[in-house]
Parts: structure tokens; sequence; C-alpha cells
């Protein structure tokens, strides 16, 4: 029987590690390609004219996102309006009834509906809402982005929930108040942080995404606040642009990744930092 | 001749087909603080819980028989109001980590929506927490969240968020197990001082705690009121066999 | 009974309250129980509808073709003549390179993070890094993708001898597989620290290096959920968009090699499905869109149920 020599085993085991961090810091390379590229490139085109100024059509100089702004918070903020009630909601049923059919089969569907692709979601949107009404429109952008968010929302609101002991239930019940009241002014303000966290994180999600948005929120040269027609935003404007012919929309492009990226990331940053402030000690 | 607060008249609890409590009857003493005794699982904790109506709040548990509380069948009456006029004190402390010491104190009535003015609260709030002993060492940090108190203070606060309700009763259930010999005697000698102002039913498996403390106690076995009678009398000479056993610390 | 001041005090409270009209909550326990059930039972509906949806609207496409859709590799609008197989191909090209290339980190990344770094400034640092790549948005990526590595790709293609596009499967992969990084990578890092400790020492204790108590304890261990972390990924990559349509080529006929343009389920839809016309392009496109729920869904609930098996166990 041969082994291997001592020495032969100590130098795999060194070459091997080296390999695995060689490897694990190349897999963060693009991260930093990426942010220094859009930087360098995008940095150029931002300022105050950039941010506020619509769109110019081709060929002419200059120019801006101010719609793609707007939009883009107009469609956060009807996802958000319908995602979030109905999150929580369903997010209490799940913690409020751990066993069970209903529940079980509700946590599959939130499961599956977090892997559908965001274009089917699009697709549906299109079905539901641009069919019905006839027309592009903020509304079936927003209701894409929020079929996004829900189960994101879910499963934070299922899991913060979770962990809050029972005593606390218990403490609340004891002095005669109702099981709703517990629920809504014992329980969630306990759980606040982590709906926060859960809620902010989809809305990080949400924010950069094009695919549900191609054919439901369209997009428009135009300043919208109509929820009703169609509406640009920072990612469909980026996609548009960046596919375009057109060298000076290319331009336009960078600086729209640069804002998306900062929006991003600092919706990120801002996650972390509001989830340390806000969370219960039990 | 004592008046009675609490009458329980052959009172049996299940879960599901399991039964944990038998016919147990017995009458409770105002103002007079009884302790309930016995080993562990003998069913002591799910005899108070029923008393305030929360054992039917697992899936699964029964109850049959009645419990009266000066004549009302509390059984007949909104579990609500029932926990209102009882309250109830756990093993482990806990107060609303969210909420103020002085929210804690007022939340059975800010979290019922039942409105007061200001300086009323206020009163409430100092009244139960010197009752509980506890005004002097929060009176300055009363919009402080609680979790910097030590375990007895926040027990104590316990104490004073159940008194605040103006209960008939007070359900005890082990309050002093999860704390030190210090704490345990201050909640002792504060036991003591509140029977006047409440009836207090209080379950322990300490028994040299239940003979300091005890005007009356009851001991359970195996879910049934083996014996009930005046403290000195059932501890210095207990009538029942099992009591006697148990009292020796034949078991535990 | 002794009287006292504090105790009279009491009294009066208490009757007080006993007295006092308790307000009855405006919402019952059982309303509020019905009312969050119905939010469960919602839930269940929208996902029940989002399927007939797409079913009901890609009837005239299944009606039309049968099962031959899914192997036929005409895609003409003007003869309205549609079939699946390019896009399959394009999609299962795509998602399987892009899932090789990633494997090559992401395992490195777990085991450096599940074991050789688990806690400190290094190991929040790279975490950190990971938990960005996953933020960047999609059409990020593309763009990117499009004007730093297809160029790129395009000066390898000429030093290799292939026509020159710059975009196609090989670049589609490339940007798809550095997407999927960090999916496979937290939950193998997840797996990996689970990994009883005592296991280890023991082998570490009977004179193994650390390479071989990797290679021989570890990865064994977690191996069903370092295969469920990778099928979550594959999911990811399937379904995968914005990135992809930007770099993939957008031709509709099976590519010939990793450097041929194409397109994948997700891209086309993107690509054709404002400009399409007739009822029977657009049922066609929401057929392809039904596959990939459907394909998208069975990966996803695989590789979540191996999770969970691994979870209860470890």
């Amino acid at each position: 029987m041969k082994e291997p020599s001592i020495r032969r085993r100590i130098i795999y085991d060194k070459v091997f590690k080296i390999i695995i961090i060689l490897l694990t810091f190349c897999s963060i390379l693009p991260m930093f390609f990426i942010f220094f590229f859009i930087t360098s490139k995008g940095i150029s085109v931002t300022n105050w004219k950039f941010l506020t100024q619509l769109p110019k059509p081709v060929g002419e100089i200059g120019g801006g996102i101010s719609n793609a702004i707007i939009g883009t918070f107009m469609l956060i903020g009807i996802a958000t309006a319908f995602s979030v009630p109905v999150g929580i909601l369903a997010g209490i049923f799940l913690s409020e009834n751990r066993k069970g059919k209903l529940a079980s089969l509700t946590r599959l569907c939130v499961e599956t509906l977090q892997g559908v692709p965001s274009i089917v979601i699009g697709i549906i949107a299109y079905i539901w809402l641009v069919v019905s009404m006839g027309s592009f429109s903020a509304l079936s952008g927003g209701l894409a982005l929020g079929l996004m968010m829900l189960p994101v929302i879910i499963t934070a609101t299922e899991q913060t929930l979770k962990l809050i002991p029972g005593s606390l239930k218990e403490a609340s019940l004891a002095l005669g108040v109702s099981y709703p009241r517990t629920i809504l002014k014992v329980i969630l303000p306990a759980g606040v942080s982590g709906i926060v966290t859960g809620v902010l994180l989809s809305i990080a999600r949400v924010a950069g995404e094009t695919a549900p948005l191609l054919f439901t929120a369209f997009g428009s040269p135009f300043m919208n606040l109509n929820v009703l027609k169609p509406i640009n935003s920072l990612p469909l404007m980026i996609f548009n642009y960046a596919t375009s012919p057109y060298p000076e929309w290319h331009t336009l492009a960078w600086g729209a990744s640069f804002i998306l990226i900062i929006l991003v990331l600092g919706l990120n940053l801002f996650t972390k930092v509001v989830t340390k402030r806000w969370k219960v000690q039990f | 001749m004592e008046s009675t607060v609490l009458k329980i008249e052959k009172f049996s609890a299940f879960f599901g087909e399991n039964q944990v409590l038998k016919e147990v009857s017995l009458s409770v003493p105002q103002n007079r603080i009884t302790a309930i005794m016995g080993p562990s699982g003998c069913g002591k904790t799910t005899l108070i819980r029923c008393i305030n109506r929360m054992h039917e709040l697992i899936p699964g548990a029964r109850v049959s028989g009645k419990i009266f509380l000066d004549q009302e069948d509390i059984y007949a009456t909104d579990p609500i109001i029932v926990r209102r006029q009882i309250g109830m004190v756990f093993q482990k402390p806990n107060p609303f980590p969210m909420m103020s010491i002085y929210d804690n104190v007022i939340a059975g009535y800010n979290l019922n929506g039942i409105r007061l003015a200001k300086d009323e609260k206020d009163r409430i709030v100092e009244e139960s927490l010197r009752k509980a002993a506890l005004w002097e060492e929060v009176k300055g940090a009363l919009y402080r969240r609680g979790t910097f108190l030590s375990g007895g203070q926040q027990q104590r606060l316990c104490i004073a968020r159940a008194l605040a309700m103006g209960p008939a009763v007070l359900l005890l259930d082990e309050p002093t197990s999860a704390l030190d010999p210090k704490a345990t005697s201050h909640i002792e000698e504060l036991i003591v001082q509140l029977k006047d102002t409440v009836s207090i039913v209080l379950v322990t498996h300490n028994m040299a705690q239940a003979a300091r403390v005890s005007d009356f106690a009851a001991f359970v076995y195996l879910g049934e009121l083996v014996e009930f009678g005046p403290s000195g009398k059932m501890f210095t000479a207990p009538r029942d066999k099992r009591t006697e056993a148990y009292l020796m610390g034949k078991f535990g | 009974m002794k009287m006292n001041h504090s105790k009279a005090e009491f009294l009066v409270l208490r009757s007080k309250t006993k007295t006092m009209r308790w307000r009855k909550p405006a919402l019952s326990e059982s309303s509020f129980r019905k009312i969050l059930s119905i939010a469960g039972v919602f839930i269940l509906l929208l996902l029940v509808a989002i399927f007939f949806s797409l079913v009901i609207a890609s009837f005239p496409s299944i009606w039309n073709f049968g099962i031959r859709f899914l192997f036929s590799s005409t895609w003409d609008p003007v003869k309205s003549e549609f079939g699946a197989f390019p896009f399959l191909v394009g999609t299962l090209a795509t998602s399987f390179l892009a899932l090789v290339i990633s494997v090559v980190f992401s395992i490195p990344i777990s085991i450096f993070l599940g074991e050789y770094s688990a806690q400190g400034s290094t190991a929040t640092f790279i975490k950190s890094m990971i938990e960005l790549l996953a933020g960047v948005p999609s059409v990020i990526y593309g763009f990117c993708g499009l004007f730093l590595l297809a160029p790129l790709v395009r000066i390898l293609e000429m030093k290799l001898g292939v026509a020159p596009y710059g975009v196609g499967i090989f670049t589609a992969s490339l940007v798809l597989s550095i997407m999927i990084i960090p999916y496979s990578a937290s939950i193998g890092r997840e797996v990996i620290s689970l990994v009883p400790s005592d296991l280890k020492e023991a082998a570490l204790s009977l004179g193994a290096t650390r390479f071989e108590v990797i290679r021989k304890v570890i990865l064994p261990y977690a191996g069903s959920g370092i295969v469920a972390g990778i099928l979550l990924s594959l999911g990811r990559a399937l379904g995968e968009t914005m990135a992809v349509t930007m770099v993939i080529g957008n031709t509709n006929f099976i590519p010939k090699s990793i450097f041929s343009p194409a397109n994948t389920l997700a891209s086309v839809i993107a690509n054709e499905f404002t400009e399409a016309t007739g009822s029977l392009y657009l049922a066609s496109l929401i057929e392809l869109g039904l596959v990939l729920f459907i394909v998208s869904a069975i990966i996803n609930l695989i590789g979540k149920l191996i999770i969970r098996r691994m979870g209860v166990e470890g």
C-alpha cells in the first residue's frame, strides 16, 4: 500500500488553501469593475440638470432623467401600497398558524411565487390589467412589482413574528386584552424591525427590475403622474437607451445607471442601519 | 369565618383525552394568601390557568365544572372580562420590551383602548408602583424602557401592571423561581403586604416559601385536591398520608 | 379587616373597574382570525390564478401546435409558425454553462466563508461584497456586459477565427454566472458552517490535513445542501431576463456553437412581446412564459425541499 508522504499532503493542503482564497477574491472582482466603470462613466453626466430635466429627442444634446426618477418612485409607491398590507396580514396568518393545512399550502404558494421569473410576472400583469384596461399603465407596472415584493414581505413577517417569545402574548392576554388587539398592539410592534427590514429589502429588489415593466408600465418620454397611463422608470430607461444605436443616449444610460446603483445600494445600507436601531431585545 | 372570593366546584380540566384536573373543589378565602403546592406535573399551574381562563387558549383544551368569582360564574362571562378581574404574574418576568415603565404599568388600559385623563393615569401608575414596592426605585426613570431593571424589579413591574387593573384576585405562578434569593425575599415581603388589597393564590414548588408566606395551603397531587386547610396546621399535622410524604420530601 | 388609606382607594378602583363600561373590541377574535385566513386564501388563489391565466392565455397556441410546440425549431411570425425548441436550447445552454462557471467560484466561497474564515473582518467584507453582487440590478449587468465584456469576447472570437459577434451564448453565460454566484455561495456557506465540529475535530485528531477534512468530511456531509444551493441558482438563471437579453444576440435559430447568438425563453419574450401582432403570436409567447413558469417552479421547489430537510437534520 503506497501512502502519500506527509510532506506531499501538507503541500496539497497549502495549495488548496491558496486556490480557495484566490478564487474567492477573484469572484468579487466583477463588483469592483462594475462600480468603477459606472461611476467613471456616469458621474460626469450627473448634475442638477440631469436629474431635473426630461429626456430630449435624439440628436439633441443634454436632457435628463427626471421622468424616470419620478416614475421609479411612483411605481414603488403603488407596489408598496398593495403588497405591504396583504403581505403583513398573510405573514401574521402564517406565524399564528404553525400547523394546519391552509397554512402549509399558503407557505408552499409563497415559496413558489418567490421563484416565478420576473418576465412571467410581467405577462400576468399584462393579462390582468393591460388587456382589461386597454392600455399600458403605471398601475399594471405597480401590480407587477407588488407581486414580486409580496413573498419577501410575507416571509420576513412570518420569520420575525415567530421569534417573538410566547410570554409576550401571554402577558397581554392575561391583562384581558383581546386577541386582535394583542396581535396588532403588542406582537406586531415588537416585530416592527424585522418587518420593516423585509419591506425595505423587497423595495431594493424591485427598484432595479426591468422585465416586469416592459409591457406593463412600458416607459414614456414624458413626465407622467397619471397612474392610468404609461410611465418611465430608471431601469426601463437604461435598457431602452443602452440598446439604442445613439451614443448620446448611451451616455445618458451611464448616468442613469449611476443614479440607480446609488439608489439600490443606498437602500441596502439604510436597511442595515434601520434594522440595528429598531431591534427589540427580549 | 373567612369569606370566600373564589369558589371552585367539582372542576376538571382536560388536554384532549388526558384529564389533568379531577373534580377539584376549593374555596379560596378573601384577602388571604392561598398557596397551591404539589410535585411538578400535578396540575397546579393548570388550575390557576383555568381560574383566569388561559387554559382554554391551548388547542384541544377542555374544562368541566364551575368556578365562581364573587358569585359570578366565570365560565358564563366573557373571558376578557374575567381576565381583567383576575390578574396573573408569570414565572419568568415578562414586561413589554417596547414600552416604557410607565406604559407597562398602564398597559392594561392602553391596550384595551380605555381612555383616561393624564392625571388619572399618573395616579394609577404611582399607586400600583407603590403597592409593588417599586416606586422609589423607578420614579425618576418612568419613561425609560424597563429592560435595564433587574429580574426582581422586572417581576415587581409585572405585579404593578397586574395590580393597576384593580383585580379581585392575583394569581402568582411560581413568581420567584427565576429570581435570586435576595429578590425572592423582597417579593415574599411584598406578597404579604398585598393581601390587604387583593386575594392571592400562589403556586409554588418551594415548600419553605409556602410555609413562610401563606395563610392557607392546598396540596394537589396527580390532578386531585388532596388536602386544603390553614397553613400552620397543614405543615405541622397533615391529615393525608400523601401530603405528609410530599412535605417530607419523599417525592418532588 | 384592617382598613387603611391605600386599601380604601384600591377598593374604589376595583369597584370602578367592575362597573366601568369596558369597550368591546371593535374586532372580535373570530372575525380577526377570519381576516387572517382570508389573507392566506388570497395568496393561494393568487398562485392558482397566475397558473390558470397563463394556461388560458396560451390556449390558442396549445390548441394549434400541441406538443410539437416544444420540439419545433421554426419561429416565423410571418407564417404564424411557432416552435419553442431554439429557445429551450438557448435557455439550457446558457443556464448550464453559467452554472458550471459559477460553481467554480461559489463552492470555494462557501468553503472559505464556512470553514476557513467564518468570523472576522475579512469574512464580513467578503460577505458584504457577495451581497452587493446580488443587489446589482439585472439591467446594469446587461449594460456592463454589452459595453465591457462583449468587446473583449469579440477580440477572443477574432483570435479563434470565429464570427466576431461579441454577443452570444458565451457572453450571456459569463454575465449570468456572475449574477448567480451569490445564491449558491450563501446557501453553501450555511450548510458548510452547520457541519458539526465534533466530526471535524475527530478527523483532525486522527492527523488529517484541513484539505483532507474538507474533502472527506465536510463536503460529503454538506453535499446535498450544496446541491440544493446550486439548484436554486439554476432556477434563478433560467428566469433571468434583462442581462441575458442585452448580450445574447437575439436570433431565433438554434445556436450552432457557444459563440453563436441565440435567444432564451425569457429573452425572446422580452424582445418580441410588445411587437407581437396577432393572437397566435402573443399566445405562443405566453406559452413560452408558461413553460418557463413550470420549469422554474419545479427546480425551485426541489431545491427548497432539500434545504428544508437539511435544516431539520443539521
